[in-house]
């Protein structure tokens, strides 16, 4: 199995915080993988670090085999990474349509002068841009709701919006940060059966997320950070009995 | 008013046509009553110009700039240099290289200023690509005001923009061996300069429009409101906001530059005065006013800011408000007065703008009405089968 995101000795410091020591991880093509955490473990760190909104004072970093350097977020997102945000970040004010539009923005290529004098190659790209857009709009489920402005749409409809944007960018790793958060039950089905259906479709998957069943029901490969480090690395049925992620998540008793 | 807006359909063809001819059968309606009308008319499209540009950088890309007078005046100076005697009445060499003077033709001069007048809104853009808001604000209303008074001090050490005295006997617009600046008699009716302008004029606006319009819906465009609604959204989308801040703060000033030239030509003279920080205050104004990002609002607001000030001066000299108020209101105090109350009025009931872009997409329309149609078929089809039935 090929490696999609290889991190080695990722380390951030803010200050006198240490937010990330020396994580490492391996995602392989077609995983699920999770990366869980009691409040304040480094997650969305390690998020940021990866996707180069932080710069990482120190670690080695490959993506598909070719090492890159998160220093530029939107050169990460040209190699390949696409992401959603915690508190959902859409364009609220363009319609669903064109969030996922604007999703395919670095694979397409239309000039000013293109878009100016309307040639034929320009109609032919914008054509297909709105197909595909079209496409993975009912590919979340939200087909329907093209045309409606994105601060329109409810909850649970905004988050599988940022993921089909997410998706327009063709990325060889789509990194949920908690896209749980906030739903009711019934979302959280749904959400799972799209992840469950992205996977299936070959992409792979880094989540972070909050929910422990969920991510225990979904993902492949698990790695739990506390207070920066990583503290378990494995299947959900091992880390799960891990004695160390069960003292970080229940505390020790001692005190 | 929404309703009527909402009801006019830009998007077809008759209504396109109507209006059309509409606007230009405008001057010929106007001149009899004076030419003063179709000259606020032709002022108005300088303006409806100006606006459509900036809207490019604050209605599209978000980036409020208040220094775009700016732009409107390099282009204004480039063609009054190129077209005016001072360059070769101050320089001896210049003189020398052109005895009979420069005159440079407008059509020559106005893709230079296209080019002049993106290039300083890049200028103004590189410095500030990491500003945003309030901040962006000061630093492009500080921009404006140094290009004003940069032509305001440089008249020494060389005489390069002849100072406050400004620059005058600048050139017409010589279109096809025709020069707009004297009135043409075609037998059946006499149109006046200032109707020959208007017609130049609405051409370029409808070229402006056009291409403001195909921007707003490309690839480009859509990158520039992904900037405008979250910065950090679009750039986790690949979009290289450096590089696009760039492009809308140049593609916006072309417009400011081929304004300029225009008014240059159009006015005869020019002053640095024409280029205060109020003008630009006023073209933010209509942007606003009219519907950030949305074309037939920004043009609305163009409109009716340009004309308005005008209208009123009229109103109030048909009155005779100085000699009614004892000298204390005039015209000029009325029309700021009732500019600012239209401005925080329309700005209390209708902060998005007068006619700010509709709440759904297009495409939603286009369905919904081919649901109403299909739904009338049906009914249609039912009724005819009662009928028979009740036959």
């Amino acid at each position: 199995m090929s490696i999609v995101l290889k991190v080695h000795n990722a380390s951030k410091r803010f200050g006198g915080l240490q937010a990330l020591n020396d994580v490492g991880l391996e995602i392989a093509k077609g995983e699920v993988y999770g990366l869980i955490g009691p409040n304040g473990a480094g997650k969305t760190t390690f998020f940021n670090v990866i996707t180069g909104l932080y710069e990482p004072d120190s670690g080695t970093f490959e993506l598909g085999g070719k090492p890159y350097s998160p220093n530029a977020v939107h050169r990460v997102a040209k190699a390949g990474i696409a992401r959603t945000f915690q508190n959902i970040r859409l364009f609220a004010e363009m319609t669903a349509l064109e969030n996922v539009m604007v999703g395919q923005h670095i694979r397409t290529s239309s000039s000013v002068w293109g878009a100016i004098l309307r040639t034929a190659s320009f109609k032919r790209e914008e054509a297909a841009i709105a197909a595909r857009a079209h496409e993975l709009l009912d590919y979340v489920g939200i087909g329907d709701l093209a045309d409606a402005r994105a601060r329109t749409l409810s909850y649970g409809d905004q988050r599988r919006l940022e993921i089909a944007r997410a998706l327009a960018t063709q990325p060889h790793l789509i990194a949920l940060d908690e896209p749980a958060a906030g739903m009711n039950a019934t979302e959280k089905v749904v959400l799972r059966e799209l992840i469950d259906r992205i996977r299936n479709d070959g992409k792979t998957v880094l989540l972070i997320e909050h929910d422990v069943k969920l991510v225990m029901g979904l993902c492949d490969k698990v790695t739990v950070l506390d207070y920066g480090k990583v503290i378990a690395q494995g299947t959900p049925a091992v880390v799960q009995k891990d004695s160390k992620v069960i003292e970080a998540y229940l505390g020790t008793g001692g005190h | 008013m929404n309703k009527l807006l909402s009801n006019v359909n830009f998007q077809s063809r008759q209504s396109k046509i109507v209006l059309g001819i509409l606007l230009c059968l405008l001057p010929l309606l106007l001149q009899p009553i004076g030419n003063f009308w179709v000259r606020t008319a032709d002022t108005a499209l300088l303006y409806v110009l100006l606006a459509v540009g900036l809207n490019i950088v604050v209605g599209y890309a978000g980036l409020l700039d208040l220094g775009y007078v700016a732009f409107f005046a390099v282009g204004a100076y480039l063609f009054a240099l190129m077209g005016s005697p001072h360059l070769t009445e101050t320089f001896s060499w210049i003189a020398m290289l052109f005895p009979a003077g420069m005159h440079l033709s407008i059509w020559l001069v106005l893709p230079l200023a296209i080019l002049v007048a993106g290039l300083f809104g890049v200028l103004l853009g590189a410095p500030t690509l990491k500003l945003r808001g309030d901040y962006l604000a000061i630093v492009t209303l500080g921009f404006g005001e140094i290009i004003r008074v940069f032509l305001n001090g440089l008249d020494h050490p060389v005489n390069l923009t002849n100072g406050p005295k400004g620059l005058d006997n600048i050139d017409s617009v010589k279109f096809l061996g025709l020069d707009l600046g004297k009135k043409l008699d075609l037998g059946f009716i006499e149109l006046s300069s200032v109707t020959l302008y208007y017609y130049l004029f609405l051409a370029l606006v409808v070229v402006a429009i056009i291409v403001s319009h195909r921007l707003a819906d490309s690839r480009v465009g859509r990158a520039w409101m992904a900037i405008r609604e979250d910065e950090i959204a679009a750039k986790a989308m690949g979009i290289n906001t450096r590089n696009l801040k760039l492009l809308a703060f140049g593609l916006g000033a072309t417009f400011g530059g081929v304004s300029g030239a225009m008014f240059a030509a159009f006015q005869g003279s020019i002053t640095p005065e024409s280029f205060s920080l109020m003008e630009s205050v006023m073209i933010v104004a209509m942007v606003v006013l009219g519907g950030l990002g949305h074309l037939p609002g920004v043009v609305l607001g163009a409109v009716l800011l340009a004309v308005l000030p005008e209208g009123l001066r009229w109103f109030s000299s048909l009155l005779d408000l100085q000699a009614l108020t004892d000298g204390r209101l005039d015209a000029s105090i009325l029309r700021q007065l009732l500019i600012a109350l239209a401005m925080i009025g329309i700005m209390l009931v209708k902060p998005k703008g007068l006619w700010p872009s509709p709440e759904r997409g297009r495409t939603l329309l286009v369905k919904a009405k081919a649901k109403a149609k299909a739904k009338a078929k049906v009914e249609a089809a039912d009724a005819v089968k009662a009928k028979e039935v009740a036959a």
